[in-house]
């Protein structure tokens, strides 16, 4: 099964999975969560992961995020062969190398908008002034001038997804994983966002992999990936 | 990197302030119980050795009797030692100050309508150099005073006040037991000992006069003696014990009939007594701090719990192990040395108010203070270790699926 030969004859996808399976415990009890799963995304793509739960597009997205390993097969990042490096290097990747949008938002709580979306620039060791700026060019980028000292607890749910955006983008990551991030909004507050990516996506050339049940928000994207049963069941191009 | 996560930690805690001050109340209280006591017993020996200093620490004492026998000792009669023996011990002791003979009596002192109940002591001129005592006016018994055995006294600062008032006391006459005596001079004030006595209720008499007009014998109670400066006291007592064995004809195999309290040893009885209760003090100190560690180690667990997706995020964001190991490690010490510092705080208060109470002075102590605060720290290391490493040992993708 090879998805996308056209793509396979350039020079270096920036990310490569080949013969992906994870398996999850052992012997009569073990789980099969993805039974290899070959997948490339080009640098610039937006791709949409769709599937039901359970058909492992969650697994899919960890590995992908380099929040796991391949328990067989090959998963090369830009080259890189993530399933040999330990863990603080994979942290180190996922610091440099990409941002992360979820669901449930995930902002540090009674913290400014502006601490927030600073929090990645800290463990990359940016000075604070220099962090302060760019935090808030993040913020004023996905719209959001203005609050940078409002609590996500005084923000709705959109602006908070924009401040999420903000956290991920302001490293200026190569790759953005967003897991479901419209699961948590209306469908007015999910076309902001959507929008907002797709104009990441589009003006900036962010590559964006993003997972979704929602037919209308991937539609938004370049590329469908339907999973089923721990392997890719379809592929579709807008 | 680390006043970030300094920053961090002080947020955190503030943010659960109610819980974060219970937590460290344990803390707290041991610091402060700790640095109060310590401060307090300083002080106290601060004024006790003050106090010993002004009876005059290279003053010995020769009392006939037994010293402190417990219970069921020996109890010897003893004979009253003579003026003879005080001459023996000035005589053939080498590097001695000063000898005084005393007699003493409770009486009361008249001097017109006022009247006052205090001690009378016959003595030598030798009491003002072996007490190490000024005169605030007049002058000690000359030889021919004390020769002649003249009604003649000095008086004592309490006595001048409760007689006198602002009058001028030398040349005045005070009656004792009928008798008048002559006022020539008068002590300088000492003030209370430790014990709350006071120094300055007191006459003077020459001791020859006591013995025939107050006393009507020739009894010696207390024979003081000091020794030159920088002269060993301990070897000084043994010489004085020889000579007192031999005048008072005592058998070998018998047990002495008479005691010689020396100063120093009380000063380094006292010393002793002090680090007793220092060691003591450390270790109420080291219980308290480990509940208080306890709690710490408890209330880090609960943080951890309760942040389990927030560590998921900044693993997402790239925090490696060390970074949220480093993140909850310095959180627990910042908490526990807080705790340190109210303690701290707490302590010298409590023991400012403690010393006026008491009445001894406050002494500062630097050292107990550092180690409060390094061992609050260490507190926190080590409570904080096992919460941070859990924490920094979370699957990222578990974390994050927290509810």
């Amino acid at each position: 099964m090879n998805p996308a030969p056209a793509r396979d004859s350039e020079p270096q996808p920036l990310i490569r999975l080949t013969g992906v399976s994870k398996i999850y415990g052992t012997g009569q009890a073990a789980m099969h969560a993805l039974r290899g799963v070959d997948l490339a995304v080009a640098k610039g793509e937006f791709v949409a992961v769709m599937g039901p739960s359970g058909s492992g597009k969650s697994t899919c997205m960890n590995i992908i995020g380099c929040l796991d390993t391949p328990t067989r097969g090959s998963y090369r990042f830009n080259g890189i062969e993530v399933g040999d490096l330990s863990r603080d290097q994979r942290a180190i990747l996922r610091r440099h190398c990409l941002g992360f949008v979820f669901q449930g938002f995930n902002l540090l709580n009674r913290t400014s908008a502006l601490e927030n979306v600073e929090l990645p620039l800290i463990y990359r060791g940016v000075p604070l002034r220099q962090r302060r700026r760019q935090a808030a060019t993040a913020l004023a980028a996905v719209g959001l001038a203005g609050w940078e000292h409002h609590t996500p607890g005084e923000l709705s749910g959109g602006q908070q997804q924009r401040v999420a955006i903000a956290r991920a983008i302001v490293t200026t990551p190569e790759v953005l994983l967003a897991d479901e991030p419209t699961g948590n909004l209306d469908s007015e507050r999910s076309l902001e966002v959507m929008r907002l990516l797709t104009d990441f996506n589009q003006r900036e050339g962010l590559t964006i992999v993003m997972v979704t049940h929602e037919p209308d928000m991937a539609a938004f994207a370049s590329r469908q990936i339907h999973f089923k049963d721990g392997a890719i069941e379809a592929i579709r191009t807008a | 990197m680390w006043w970030e996560t300094f920053m961090l930690a002080l947020r955190a805690i503030q943010r659960n302030a109610l819980r974060s001050g219970l937590t460290v109340l344990g803390i707290v209280i041991g610091v402060a119980a700790v640095i109060t006591m310590v401060t307090l017993g300083g002080g106290a020996t601060a004024k006790v050795t003050e106090d010993i200093g002004k009876l005059g620490s290279n003053m010995l004492q020769l009392r006939p009797g037994q010293g402190f026998h417990g219970p069921g000792g020996a109890r010897v009669s003893a004979e009253p030692f003579e003026v003879a023996d005080a001459e023996a011990l000035a005589r053939e002791i080498a590097n001695l100050e000063a000898v005084a003979p005393t007699a003493s009596r409770s009486m009361q002192v008249i001097q017109g309508n006022e009247n006052r109940s205090t001690t009378v002591i016959g003595t030598t001129d030798g009491f003002v150099l072996v007490r190490d005592w000024d005169l605030e006016a007049g002058r000690i018994f000359n030889p021919g005073e004390l020769r002649g055995g003249k009604a003649v006294c000095v008086i004592g600062e309490t006595v001048r006040e409760a007689l006198f008032g602002g009058l001028e006391p030398i040349g005045e006459t005070v009656r004792l037991d009928r008798i008048s005596f002559k006022i020539i001079g008068v002590l300088a004030a000492k003030g209370q000992t430790s014990f709350g006595t006071d120094q300055d209720d007191l006459v003077l008499v020459p001791l020859r006069t006591f013995q025939r007009r107050i006393a009507g014998n020739t009894d010696v109670q207390v024979i003081y003696v000091s020794a030159r400066d920088g002269v060993a006291t301990d070897r000084v007592k043994t010489r004085m014990e020889r000579l007192m064995r031999e005048r008072r004809r005592i058998a070998p195999e018998a047990e002495d009939d008479f005691f010689v309290r020396d100063m120093q040893e009380i000063v380094s009885t006292m010393t002793s007594t002090t680090r007793v209760l220092t060691t003591l003090l450390g270790a109420v100190a080291a219980v308290s701090l480990l509940v208080g560690g306890i709690g710490i180690m408890n209330i880090m667990l609960v943080s951890v719990t309760e942040r389990t997706r927030e560590i998921g995020t900044r693993m997402a964001i790239g925090a490696m192990e060390r970074d949220v190991m480093r993140q909850f490690l310095v959180e627990s010490v910042v908490l526990a040395g807080l705790g340190g510092i109210c303690g701290i705080l707490l302590g010298l208060a409590a023991a400012g108010v403690g010393a006026r109470l008491m009445g001894v002075p406050f002494v500062f102590n630097p050292g107990i203070v550092c180690l409060a605060v390094i061992f609050s720290a260490g507190v926190g290391i080590v409570f904080g270790y096992f919460p941070a490493r859990k924490a920094a040992r979370l699957d990222p993708i578990e974390a994050l699926r927290h509810e």
